[in-house]
């Protein structure tokens, strides 16, 4: 098992969706938000991921692939 | 002065920006409660009583001068001699802007070439003195030439993550030192992504990663050197290249601490924020006055501040907000021409950061929010040897045959000497 944080930034046409419950739902993975902020045109949250390592990044990749940005919570650690 | 007091200095604890929960003082940057960022907190009383203008001046020409106001072992650094670097009155520079009085803080002749000395020589202490014996970072360039040439002067493993596409040239600075050089095939976020992974499964410390609570406070020496070098008075305009916004913020908190500890008047300078136009998030959110980053996918050629999501830009929009600053972008164009600009009036040949920082000085002028007779400071962070392909269309020589004859016909060809 393993536990990791991401903070994820969903663009407009994602507001709506629940895709947080989805990622609860379609992956073995408990998800565990610590800190938010949504306004009327984009939101990100900050949050826990626990499961098995290959199943967080299943999910990863599907919140990925669904146009979720998914960065460490840090921010960017690739610097110049 | 206990063990614990020696390594960490005046600190006393990490505190969280968030919720001003306390953490202790170890590895680590993210509050456990709501994951926001940790800073370092000091015993300023303590150091009230034995800082003084005296004091710093009669300490080592380096950032070590501010050892009390750092969160590690101030008598025994890890220690390349970086800061204290010439604070410049720019006076050709001012007269084409139409200053008077213009100054550059030019870290361009760190160790290493650029401001990360700073920030890298804090970390590495403080790495070597928590245990660790190995050292990280993810960086295309600056960063890592600091990081392996630190971790070679502390005797600790190094390892430098690069993205795969990356130029080989940018990091033979890094790669002079020994440390082992990751190429990740991936994209930016990827990269991030590993990097992050890397550093919560692995004991080491990664600079910008678990050591970055400590690691920013180095850049606070930029705050402290151009208070001291001003006679101890603070500008009325900072102009800063910003890429995660550390370094930005860290510059204000130097000029408030002086003043906490009495050592200056209270600062009253206007921070401005300076990012290239292709990665500027910033400048976005400060144009559409929102306190709200919005990542971006850095397109520019100033690559060392090429950072889309950047950790401390909400704070960095405060500081703004603060002191009645500003954020504004420059297109790579006019970053070139500021490059040359520079390069010609001052003899300086900055990185494209430095270029970015010129052609915003310019605009800030240009547009009224600088007065001639305002006390300006622009901070160049980088040297522009490290990444020539920016300007490399400026190469233009007479081309001759060894004769002096062939001399003076090419000159009169073009008009004369």
């Amino acid at each position: 098992m393993a536990t990791v944080r991401y903070k994820f930034t969903f663009p407009t046409d994602l507001i709506q969706e629940p895709i947080i419950w989805k990622l609860g739902r379609e992956f073995e993975l408990v998800t565990n938000i610590r800190r938010a902020n949504v306004v009327e045109d984009s939101g990100w949250v900050i949050l826990e991921l626990d499961g098995e390592r290959d199943e967080i990044e299943k999910g990863v990749s599907w919140v990925t692939t669904r146009g979720v940005r998914v960065d460490p919570v840090p921010g960017d650690v690739l610097d110049g | 002065m206990t063990q614990t007091q020696k390594m960490t200095g005046f600190a006393t604890a990490l505190r969280c920006k968030e919720c001003s929960r306390e953490a202790p003082l170890e590895a680590r940057n993210v509050c456990d409660f709501c994951f926001g960022p940790l800073e370092v907190q000091y015993d300023y009383d303590a150091i009230k009583g034995r800082m003084t203008r005296e004091s710093i001046q009669k300490g080592p020409l380096s950032m070590w001068r501010y050892a009390d106001l750092l969160p590690a072992d101030g008598a025994n650094p890890v220690d390349l001699s970086a800061g204290f670097t010439p604070l410049i009155k720019a006076d050709r520079l001012a007269k084409k802007l139409g200053l008077n009085e213009l100054y550059l803080k030019n870290d361009c002749v760190n160790p290493t070439h650029s401001f990360k000395d700073r920030v890298v020589s804090v970390a590495m202490t403080v790495a070597r003195d928590y245990g660790f014996d190995t050292v990280a970072c993810a960086s295309t360039g600056n960063l890592a030439g600091a990081v392996a040439a630190h971790a070679a002067r502390a005797g600790l493993k190094g390892y430098v993550f690069i993205p795969s596409d990356l130029e080989l040239g940018k990091i033979v600075g890094a790669a002079i030192y020994g440390p082992t050089l990751v190429s990740v095939k991936g994209s930016y976020d990827e990269v991030n992504r590993l990097c992050s992974e890397v550093a919560d499964r692995y004991e080491w410390a990664f600079v910008n990663i678990n050591v970055r609570p400590y690691y920013s406070e180095g850049s606070k020496t930029l705050g402290y050197e151009v208070a001291e070098q001003l006679g101890w008075r603070t500008p009325d305009h900072a102009i800063v290249p910003v890429a995660s916004g550390s370094m930005f913020t860290k510059i204000w908190k130097g000029y408030n601490e002086f003043h906490d500890l009495g050592l200056i008047s209270e600062p009253k300078t206007h921070m401005h924020v300076a990012q290239g136009l292709g990665s500027s998030p910033i400048v976005t959110a400060y144009e559409s006055g929102m306190m709200d980053i919005r990542p971006v996918r850095p397109n520019t050629i100033a690559k060392s501040l090429a950072i889309g999501n950047p950790a401390d830009g909400f704070y960095a929009l405060k500081t703004i907000e603060e002191t009645g600053g500003s954020a504004h972008a420059v297109p790579d164009g006019v970053i070139v021409e500021s490059m040359q600009l520079l390069a010609e009036t001052e003899g300086i040949f900055a990185e494209t950061a430095g270029g970015v920082t010129i052609g915003v000085l310019s605009q800030l002028v240009a547009e009224g929010t600088i007065k001639p007779d305002d006390v300006t400071v622009a901070y160049i962070t980088g040297s522009g040897l490290k990444t020539q392909e920016p300007v490399e269309g400026i190469v233009n020589p007479i081309s001759i045959e060894p004769s002096f004859n062939a001399f003076v016909d090419a000159l009169e060809a073009r008009g004369g000497i």
